[in-house]
């Protein structure tokens, strides 16, 4: 910077600040998975400011994410290829997937939190000189002075509550807001007559601070439930689909969801393919894995048919589109996957049990004991005071911080270990589960097959030469077994990849061969192989074994210690899922299921009344998934099954399943134990209250006490 | 008991002007990344951009 002016510098350090962008709307999100300290943050900044095109651009590293606003002229792939070349890994996340960036709802509801609690805490220090004795003119001025911060503040913090009353009472239901609407309004009411005219109790601070506490309950909730929710359309804009269609002027790149009917795209090995369509153009091998469950890899020939969301192997393909965008197989299977789903979201939690007797007993109390001491005293307005404090000593304080208070320990535990739950009842009905249904391919194995035997020596070192530049799984596994065993590749001439088939090559001569039994002359028994055949010597066999996910064995024997019964449902053929299953320790395996009968076996299990875990990442588990009591999903599964499931796997170990059912367990006993807590403590303070002896001292300490301890026990768990 | 016509009004300036605090740092998105804020403060590049 020796050279340039101070201004100059000045200026290419912040391309933002003379910019009118501190309001523009960011138009591209890039997710950086590696980002960890200062000096990444820094580095991630500097290298976006300084493309040109880019006005500015922020880093949120809670969220791992830049913004970046741009004029319009520079690509996210652009960008992201910079960032890596700074040594930053970044992929485009989808904006419109990924919803707002700032959450209004939960802002309104910290400063409705704040203003409550600043209010709170300001008629608290007054109500404490009128408790411990001020009188005449001072407690009236205390009182005014109260009221003057109370009514306003309850105006506005309180307002979540009274519209969720009159939403309730509008659709002829008693919702747990009509007690606390009830209560805070009729309490203020009450208290703003005593503190102008009259002498009585004013309960201010009792209706603010049962504003606060049930407002941090919600908050809490709130929480939880946003964490899980922008997680997940994280995950959902990371599958950004695009498709390479071949138009009149060449080659391009479009959504998939703008393919039409007739449409030739051109699918490179690696990809997946982007809508249904007939192959027209070139040989290969498929991965049908996430949609039925398969292994081995299908070869494919022009003419055949192939589906979305398969995965093209080997040979570069040109596919004539016959339904794209939601009439593709994929499409309509997650449809009919979306529409299975309303059955788990009739489930009533805990928190709505709870309430479900307690509103209407609140209401029953408060009118008994105002009829009762009407009947007693004779004085209507005496009643009413007996009838508020009843209210609001009875109010669901600790009751609407129990559950939350709970979950949000639960899950931030979970969290950390890799489990992301996107339900907001998940955590219940995990800790119901006492059978557990694993999937195979992509859940219990990485999808990723390694050699099981091999010969070593010379022919080892042919085969990675045929091998390397494959992008078959198989291929991929024997070269990195025979790196693993120190064996170079051989010097083989002419290697020319037969899709479907294998590869083929000379060396020293001879013709070498690296592929499927039936291309090489090898002896197929049905297990996963490939063979090598040199010149006509009698081929070699490479045996083929699956990949199991770490963490697999433990989970499953955590789980069957914690109780459950554990099964394995596979699409895959017999001998594959029998491996899997015995080195896992899964006694129940059942092998080559459509996802109908997977759904079948699942109805079969619940009929018998049977809690069922669902553990599946494919296509073909979808029905399985939604159909089950509880269900987690994979990362790396398709969209549709992610979709389908309570809860996401991010991490690659397995074993956190079952540590999830644990914690559900734990987490379950601690919110029953919770809510008998605050139950314990309206056992206490009703029998005061009802007859007459309470007063907002009593109130207050009965409020916060039980909150706090309720908080208190809730973090217990987070450990 | 005059003393209180000067605390009241004290105290009362003073927890508006925590509230005044709050509520600006609400509107000025100062929770939106707090594992960022952390690691940079320790940043040599002095930074006063607003969250886009």
């Amino acid at each position: 910077m020796s050279g340039a002016c101070a201004c100059g510098g000045l200026a290419a350090e912040m391309p933002g600040a003379s910019a009118p962008a501190a309001d523009a709307r960011p138009d591209i999100a890039l997710h950086l998975p590696t980002i960890h300290c200062a000096s990444c943050i820094a580095t991630a900044e500097r290298t976006l400011a300084d493309v040109p095109g880019v006005i500015s651009a922020r880093v949120n590293m809670g969220l791992k994410r830049a913004l970046i606003v741009t004029d319009g002229s520079v690509a996210a792939d652009a960008l992201c290829a910079r960032l890596e070349a700074a040594g930053l890994p970044a992929q485009p996340l989808d904006l419109a997937r990924l919803g707002k960036p700032g959450d209004a709802e939960m802002r309104a509801l910290l400063m409705r939190l704040g203003i409550a609690g600043f209010a709170m805490m300001n008629v608290m220090l007054l109500s404490v000189a009128v408790w411990s004795g001020a009188a005449d003119a001072t407690r009236s001025l205390f009182q005014l002075l109260s009221a003057a911060i109370s009514v306003p503040a309850i105006a506005y913090s309180a307002r979540p509550f009274f519209a969720g009353a009159v939403r309730s009472l509008r659709a002829g239901r008693l919702s747990m807001d009509v007690p606390i609407a009830l209560a805070i309004a009729l309490a203020t009411l009450m208290s703003l007559a005593e503190a102008l005219w009259g002498a009585g109790h004013a309960w201010f601070e009792a209706a603010l601070s049962l504003t606060f506490f049930l407002l941090a309950g919600r908050a809490l909730d709130l929480a939880t439930r946003r964490a899980a929710r922008s997680a997940a359309a994280e995950l959902a804009a990371l599958d950004v689909g695009t498709a390479t269609r071949l138009g009149r002027d060449g080659p391009e790149t479009v959504p998939s969801a703008e393919l039409r009917v007739g449409d030739r795209v051109r699918v490179l090995p690696g990809q997946r393919l982007p809508a249904d369509g007939r192959i027209v153009e070139g040989e290969t091998d498929l991965d049908r894995s996430a949609l039925t469950g398969e292994t081995a890899p299908v070869a494919a020939a022009p003419g055949d048919d192939v589906a979305a969301g398969e995965t093209n192997l080997t040979g570069a393909l040109v596919v004539e589109v016959t339904s794209a965008g939601q009439d593709t197989r994929l499409a309509r299977l997650t449809a009919l996957v979306a529409v299975a789903e309303s059955a788990r979201s009739r489930y009533t939690s805990l928190a709505d049990r709870a309430g479900g007797v307690y509103a209407p007993l609140v209401h029953i109390l408060a009118a008994v004991a105002f009829v009762a001491w009407w009947w007693i005293a004779g004085d209507a307005w005496y009643a009413l005071a007996i009838a508020i404090a009843v209210l609001i000593i009875t109010c669901p304080c600790a009751l609407g911080l129990a559950v939350p208070a709970v979950s949000v320990a639960a899950s931030g535990r979970l969290f950390r270990r890799g489990l992301l739950l996107t339900t907001s009842t998940a955590l219940e009905r995990l800790a119901e589960v006492d059978t557990v249904v694993f999937d195979k391919t992509g859940t219990l194995t990485t999808g990723t097959p390694r050699i099981a035997d091999a010969p070593d020596g010379p022919e080892l070192a042919i085969a990675r030469a045929l091998a390397e530049g494959s992008g078959h799984p198989a291929a991929g596994a024997l070269v990195r077994h025979a790196r693993a065993a120190g064996v170079e590749a051989a010097t083989v001439s002419d290697r020319r990849e037969v899709p479907g088939r294998g590869v083929e090559g000379t060396w020293r001569g001879q013709t070498v061969r690296l592929g499927r039994a039936a291309w090489t002359g090898g002896e197929d028994d049905g297990r996963s192989a490939m063979w090598l055949r040199i010149g006509t010597e009698t081929p070699l066999r490479f045996g083929l074994e699956e990949t199991l996910r770490p963490g697999a064995a433990e989970a499953v024997a955590a789980l069957r210690a914690a109780g459950c019964d554990v099964a394995l449902l596979s699409g895959d053929g017999r001998l594959a899922v029998e491996d899997v299953a015995a080195r896992t320790g899964i006694a129940e395996a059942e092998a080559g299921l459509a996802p109908e009968d997977k759904l079948a076996r699942l109805e079969a299990l619940a009929a018998e009344g049977r809690r069922v875990l669902m553990v599946g990442d494919g296509l073909n588990d979808t029905a399985a998934l939604s159909a089950a009591h509880a269900a987690i999903a994979p990362g790396s599964g398709l969209d549709a099954a992610r979709s389908a499931a309570d809860a996401v796997l991010m991490a690659e170990d397995l074993s956190v399943v079952a540590e999830a059912v644990t914690i559900a367990r734990r987490a379950r006993t601690r919110m029953r134990q919770n809510l008998w807590l605050a139950a314990a403590y309206n056992a206490i303070a009703i029998p005061v209250a009802l007859v007459g002896a309470a007063t907002p001292l009593i109130a207050a300490l009965a409020m916060s006490t039980s909150s706090v301890t309720v908080s208190l026990n809730a973090m217990r768990l987070g450990r | 008991m005059n003393v209180l016509a000067v605390l009241i009004p004290v105290s009362l300036i003073l927890g508006g002007v925590g509230l005044a605090a709050f509520v600006w740092s609400m509107r000025a998105s100062q929770y939106e990344d707090l594992e960022g804020a952390r690691h940079r403060v320790l940043s040599d590049d002095h930074d006063d951009r607003p969250l886009p």
